[in-house]
């Protein structure tokens, strides 16, 4: 082995993976750790790293209480409706109490937020979401972490999370390899806050061959914020709740701007209004209280973005697709068709160069949408993630223990995606959860939480070995046949990647069977799984970059196989429209009203799922 | 629509590896120059884009569903904190030409140092309260919300 091991010592504050959630993690360490030693690991860089490096055009989550449009406890109860009551209330009420403090002083880094001329307002695409010229969104958080941190360690895959060795189930740190020099690097810390992001590309995409990168999350999001804190034995929850978007055919362009702010609808083949048809069997299958077509103009409520989703699919299903999005209407005014394209270059530009490489005018012709493969994240409108603890002066006892955000690791803080139960975050809640838990952190070290840990040598050499295991496989493998990539001793990156992907697709409810899954289909799945486990400690990697992307494919692997464990459990149908278990169609408020938590032994990778009580946010009688 | 780069125009500076997100810009060990090496794993971002000097990196579109012909073009300037865009179409008939801001400050002037702010006092380290607030939640003297200033409590059970 020539690769040199560097380590970076008595740190106070790691933060590993900085998009949204670890740039604001590692921005309000400072404030709180003036004399800590903050150090920042990413897999990129972190001027153009995380979900938002291409730029965002709206920051979905900001309430507006300056100007008395939304109050924190308003932004739960959509959040609650939409994801089906699955929510961590306590943690969506303090990141919504929190989030316009992060927006306006993104405003005053410079960030272009749009202003009602004649008010002054922040311009409102909806009711949650402002609109920006978000283009460098990234690169100015990133300037505002840069300022905060000791170190910035660019181009380093962290694949372990270290523990303490003399005192258990507390974090001591992480080890990975920078993806240029290849060299081993050991960041020794007293806490941790993971936001190393959610998991696209773990099912099978709708896209193939050369265009298999463009998914609706980053190709770049490979689960590991998951695969991670799930390696360090912290405890996951609602890693069912998958999420299936409904979006612009091929470019996943968004649709948050033209539904909502542009006044764009849609209509099947026919140039129908498909979805209110679906309504009645749907209200039939999840009960009124979620969806009451008649009185739902009363209640306010919004339709679950799950449901909606559903009527897409089963029109799609009855032979009346594609399913268009009228744009022909708004694009007729040139203002809405200026907003209409730069939405597209701020945030999903290869929208924007499919509709000109197919001469798709939105103001002559509708385009055609569909619905996603599914994917596993936290900060969109689902809620996978971290168990982690609230604040102390909201949470319950069962959602409590001593450190906001801290995941039941101890010293192991999570922020954006990495947090589970805490849906409709977004970019600005993500920086919010990431300030709540460096605030923490530092407490925690301070109440001397973190006193005595310990790192042997031996697990440093161990984790080395594992790192690097994939080099010497192929190194070993290689000559035993002649050429190509057809090895009985290996199998490379993309191949694991492609079989887990059917896998996904096939066993735990992918597009390509119509998003249905089982208690059969899923137990096949996991011994499935199972096999391809084994087969990935014989993963070979012919370089430093094909190493990353076999990092990359077992923390996606890890994030499989919870999610699999997780849709095992629940025995109902909770999210028409995003996956559906063919043996309980229906939703089970008698048995299921309830989170589901996981935990996988450390060392023997053993599943054991339990339920946690739902606490509501009620008013006061 | 992944990356290439144009051999006459890339001087092998870097900028687009150093840059590129999923690790996919490499230099070219015999021509010195940068190329795609996993357009697979390309979601057309930009990034590389954007920061090439030199122009020398364009978008062709997914060869599994976008025809060739068309163009996205882009320059990002930080000085002038303006980024503008060209599309042409493939069938000639739309030529557009965007622009927008990309910051309303001079390119990172604003951005405080959190090390020589004022030291927070013991007792706001013991509060909910993050830096700046809770001024700046709602840009006035408010305290920040709580379960009981906003009338609320958590219960256990069936809520809608």
């Amino acid at each position: 082995m020539t690769y040199k091991t560097i380590i970076e010592d008595d740190i106070d504050v790691l933060v590993v993976g900085a998009g949204l959630g670890g740039t604001g993690a590692a921005f309000e360490a400072r404030y709180w750790g003036k004399n800590k030693k903050i150090v920042i690991a990413e897999k990129a860089n972190i001027d153009r790293s995380g979900a938002v490096a291409q730029g965002l055009y709206a920051i979905n989550c900001y309430m507006g209480t300056r100007w008395g449009e939304n109050n924190p406890e308003d932004h739960v109860r959509y959040a609650r409706m939409d994801l089906m009551g699955m929510v961590r209330e306590d943690l969506a009420f303090d990141m919504a109490r929190h989030v316009d403090s992060a927006v306006h002083q993104f405003e005053e880094w410079g960030l272009p937020i749009m202003r009602d001329e004649k008010t002054g307002v922040y311009l409102r695409e909806g009711r949650w979401q402002i609109m920006i010229h978000g283009e460098s969104y990234k690169p100015i958080v990133a300037e505002a972490a840069k300022k905060s941190a000791d170190k910035v360690f660019n181009r380093i895959c962290v694949t372990h999370l270290l523990m303490d060795d003399s005192k258990d189930n507390r974090i001591a740190g992480a080890v990975g390899f920078n993806v240029r020099t290849g060299n081993y690097h050991v960041f020794k810390s007293k806490t941790v806050i993971c936001g190393a992001g959610g998991a696209s590309n773990i099912f099978k995409p709708r896209s193939v061959g050369e265009g298999a990168g463009r998914v609706w999350y980053a190709p770049w999001s490979s689960g590991s914020a998951y695969g991670l804190m799930i390696g360090a034995g912290a405890k996951m929850t609602q890693m069912e709740n998958r999420i299936v978007l409904a979006r612009f055919k091929d470019g996943y362009g968004p649709v948050g701007a033209y539904f909502l702010h542009l006044k764009t609808y849609t209509q099947n083949c026919l140039g129908e209004e498909y979805e209110s048809k679906w309504f009645p069997a749907l209200t039939e299958m999840v009960g009124k209280e979620y969806l009451d077509t008649e009185n739902q103009h009363l209640s306010h409520k919004p339709i679950p973005t799950c449901l909606r989703n559903h009527a897409f699919i089963n029109e799609v299903n009855a032979g009346r697709g594609p399913i268009h999005m009228v744009t022909m209407e708004a694009f007729q005014d040139p203002h809405l068709e200026e907003i209409g394209w730069h939405n597209f270059l701020g945030m999903t530009v290869g929208q924007a160069v499919l509709w000109a490489a197919t001469d798709v005018d939105p103001k002559y012709e509708n385009p055609e949408l569909t619905t996603s493969e599914p994917y596993v994240m936290g900060s969109h409108a689902t809620g996978c993630g971290a168990w982690c603890s609230g604040p102390e002066d909201v949470s319950p006892e069962e959602y409590f223990w001593g450190y906001n955000r801290m995941s039941t690791v101890e010293g192991l803080f999570g922020a954006g995606d990495a947090v589970g139960g805490t849906p409709h975050a977004f970019s600005s809640g993500s920086f919010t959860e990431g300030r709540l838990a460096a605030k923490a952190a530092c407490k925690y070290i301070d109440d001397g939480k973190a006193a005595g840990i310990m790192v042997s040598d031996k697990q440093i050499a161990d984790r080395k070995a594992e790192i690097y295991k994939p080099l010497e496989t192929y190194t070993v493998g290689r000559n035993e046949i002649v050429a190509g990539s057809v090895n009985p001793n290996y199998i490379n990156p993309r191949q694991g990647l492609d079989r887990l992907q059917k896998m996904m697709d096939e066993y735990c409810g992918g597009f390509g069977v119509n998003y249905m899954t089982n208690e059969k289909l899923l137990q096949i799945g996991l011994k499935k799984m199972a096999t391809l486990g084994e087969d990935l400690d014989k993963i070979a990697a012919e370089d430093i970059h094909e190493l990353l992307r076999a990092w990359e494919l077992k923390h996606r692997y890890l994030t499989s196989e919870s999610v699999f464990q997780h849709t095992l459990f629940r025995k109902e149908t909770r999210w028409p429209g995003y996956y559906y278990r063919g043996d309980a169609m229906k939703l089970d408020d008698k048995d299921w009203h309830v989170l589901t938590v996981s935990h996988r032994d450390r060392e023997t990778g053993q599943y054991t799922m339990e339920k946690a009580p739902l606490y509501h946010l009620v008013d006061e009688a | 629509m992944p990356t290439f780069v144009y051999m006459t125009r890339c001087d092998g500076c870097g900028q687009c590896v150093d840059i590129c997100p999923s690790d996919i810009m490499h230099i070219d060990k015999t021509l010195r120059r940068a190329y795609n090496i996993e357009p697979n794993m390309c979601w057309e971002c930009y990034s590389c884009v954007k920061a090439c000097p030199h122009h020398a990196i364009d978008v062709r579109g997914y060869a599994d569903f976008a025809p060739l012909g068309s163009s996205v073009r882009v320059h990002r300037d930080e000085e002038k904190g303006t980024i503008a865009w060209r599309i042409k179409f493939r069938n000639g008939q739309k030529d557009m030409e965007l622009l927008a801001p990309i910051t309303t400050k001079p390119w990172g002037t604003c951005i405080p140092q959190l090390a020589d702010v004022a030291a927070p006092a013991a007792a706001v380290v013991d509060s909910e309260l993050l830096f700046n607030e809770p001024k700046y939640v709602a840009m006035n003297d408010n305290a920040l919300p709580t379960l009981k200033s906003n009338k609320l409590s958590l219960k256990e059970g069936v809520y809608y």
